[in-house]
């Protein structure tokens, strides 16, 4: 079992490797959105803390709901699902093997952001770097839960990038970043709570703040796994070893 | 509706062993929506052969190959493959499927698929290598499969079907949109594997390919319509070559027959 989920981690991450360009956009361009965003907010160190911190942890749900969309869906789309189905390979190990190459790209991509925003751009996080890399890496299972279930809706790749604004776009617009949650009222609250990218938000800027991680993080934690198992759950029934 | 006869070949191994038939279908039926796709197929293809499965297109032999591999939906009927039903678990290692589409990763280099195959299959490495020659693309093994032609591409498919060295290959069109050469050189590489008691599923809608089967089995809109030997066909039909008994036979329909 644990030599099919390394097999599939392993063949995900060559074909990774077969796409330098893929790898050096994915690796390079949170580093170089938040240094933009620091040239933005040259005199207002505040609101680069604000904007900047929360944005970090939202990267790896943007990078990975995209990868994974698209790469499931050229799986269901040529055929090697269904001939992967067809081998002793479980869904559970196919998904742990994509978990396995794509949760270390995250990573890596978490590293390198958070280490060029904290390092010279100066980001103040008060509880440090490796509470950011634990939210990016738990931000970034729940993208891919997210990018296997838009890929059971689509039928081309067309439609499979445009769930992405669908999506992500107005959990952006509720999620605190903009307006502060307290701010909203009535029912869009209610959307707010009940939309995963609100928790990233909300931890992020309690990580922000707070130099000793609270247990609010920690819930929003748990959140954001339960958000992110539903989703590959949701998102595992939609592989099926038999089809019309 | 019997196994096949005629011309058909002795297996490798004269002992007689119990096992059972290589496939045995009775009454295969498969619904889509309201409409069945087949209606009651039976058949059977003893081990240690090439059993060609022939039609015009749209007449069922993919979604017949699919019942039998197990990944087809709304199948009824009995189906059993190596003495199991079709699509149980332990099957999954004693098959080898190639579907229509090359189905194996373009961006990632010949070795590199067959490596992952065999993982799946839990085989070695030694298998991998084993695979690629048998299909002849030992020097070609580091290129992406993009970069190959399209002949080439269907071996690398074929050859992560026999990673796991199955007991039952199943080919979808294998040959098709191919030249030629390569065609001939496709169809003594499946009359190798037939060898050991290695049973062969092969689909074509070119009839001319039908002489490569040792069993023949024409299917018409979901219908079997024919299933003995190729030299049965031409003679039952009073034709002089296979491409003018199809014709005949898909013309004038199972009623004679």
């Amino acid at each position: 079992m644990v030599s099919r989920v390394l097999a599939t981690g392993t063949r995900v991450g060559g074909q990774l490797r077969h796409d330098p360009r893929t790898v050096a956009l994915l690796l390079a361009l949170p580093a170089v959105l938040i240094t933009l965003l620091r040239l933005v907010y040259a005199h207002r160190r505040d609101e680069f803390d604000a904007v900047g911190a929360p944005l970090l942890s939202l990267f790896p749900l943007f990078t990975m709901f995209l990868v994974t969309s698209v790469a499931i869906l050229r799986e269901r789309r040529t055929g090697t699902l269904e001939r992967l189905l067809a081998t002793p390979l479980r869904k559970s190990e196919l998904l742990a093997g994509y978990g396995l190459a794509f949760g270390a790209a995250a990573i890596a991509q978490a590293v390198i952001a958070s280490a060029v925003a904290l390092g010279p751009l100066g980001l103040h996080v008060a509880s440090g770097a490796a509470w950011v890399i634990t939210l990016c890496a738990t931000v970034a299972l729940l993208g891919m839960g997210m990018g296997l279930l838009a890929s059971a809706f689509a039928r081309t790749e067309f439609q499979v990038v445009q769930f992405f604004p669908a999506t992500i776009l107005p959990q952006l617009l509720l999620c605190g970043l903009l307006v502060p949650r307290a701010a909203l009222r009535g029912v869009l609250h209610l959307i707010s709570d009940a939309l995963p990218m609100s928790y990233a938000v909300d931890a992020m800027q309690h990580l922000s703040r707070d130099s000793l991680a609270s247990g609010v993080v920690v819930r929003d934690l748990c959140v954001i796994v339960a958000f992110a198992l539903l989703a590959v759950s949701l998102g595992a029934a939609t592989l099926r070893r038999q089809t019309d | 509706m019997s196994g096949a006869t005629g011309t058909a070949r002795a297996p490798a191994s004269p002992v007689i062993t119990p096992s059972a038939p290589a496939i045995s279908a009775r009454g295969l039926r498969v619904r889509r929506g309201a409409d069945d796709v087949l209606h009651g197929v039976s058949l059977t293809v003893p081990r240690g052969q090439i059993a060609g499965l022939f039609g015009p297109s749209g007449s069922g032999k993919t979604t017949l190959m699919r019942a039998l591999v197990g990944v087809q939906r709304g199948v009824s009927g009995s189906v059993q493959v190596l003495g199991h039903a079709a699509g149980s678990a332990q099957l999954r290692r004693r098959i080898g499927y190639v579907t229509q589409e090359t189905s194996v990763y373009l961006d990632l280099s010949v070795a590199e698929n067959l490596r992952y195959f065999a993982a799946l299959m839990g085989a070695g490495a030694e298998n991998a290598r084993r695979a690629l020659a048998a299909v002849g693309l030992t020097e070609v093994a580091e290129r992406p499969v993009h970069a190959l032609s399209g002949g080439q591409q269907v071996r690398v498919s074929l050859a992560a079907a026999l990673v796991g060295d199955p007991e039952l290959l199943v080919l979808d069109e294998p040959t098709v949109g191919l030249d030629p050469l390569l065609r001939r050189d496709l169809w003594a590489l499946f009359r190798r594997l037939a060898g050991d008691r290695r049973t062969l599923l092969v689909s074509s809608h070119v009839m001319d390919e039908a002489r490569h089967c040792d069993t023949l089995m024409l299917l018409r809109d979901g219908r079997l319509i024919w299933h003995d030997s190729p030299a049965a066909l031409t003679t039952a039909t009073a034709t002089a070559d296979l491409d003018a008994a199809f014709i005949r036979i898909i013309e004038q329909g199972s009623a004679e027959w």
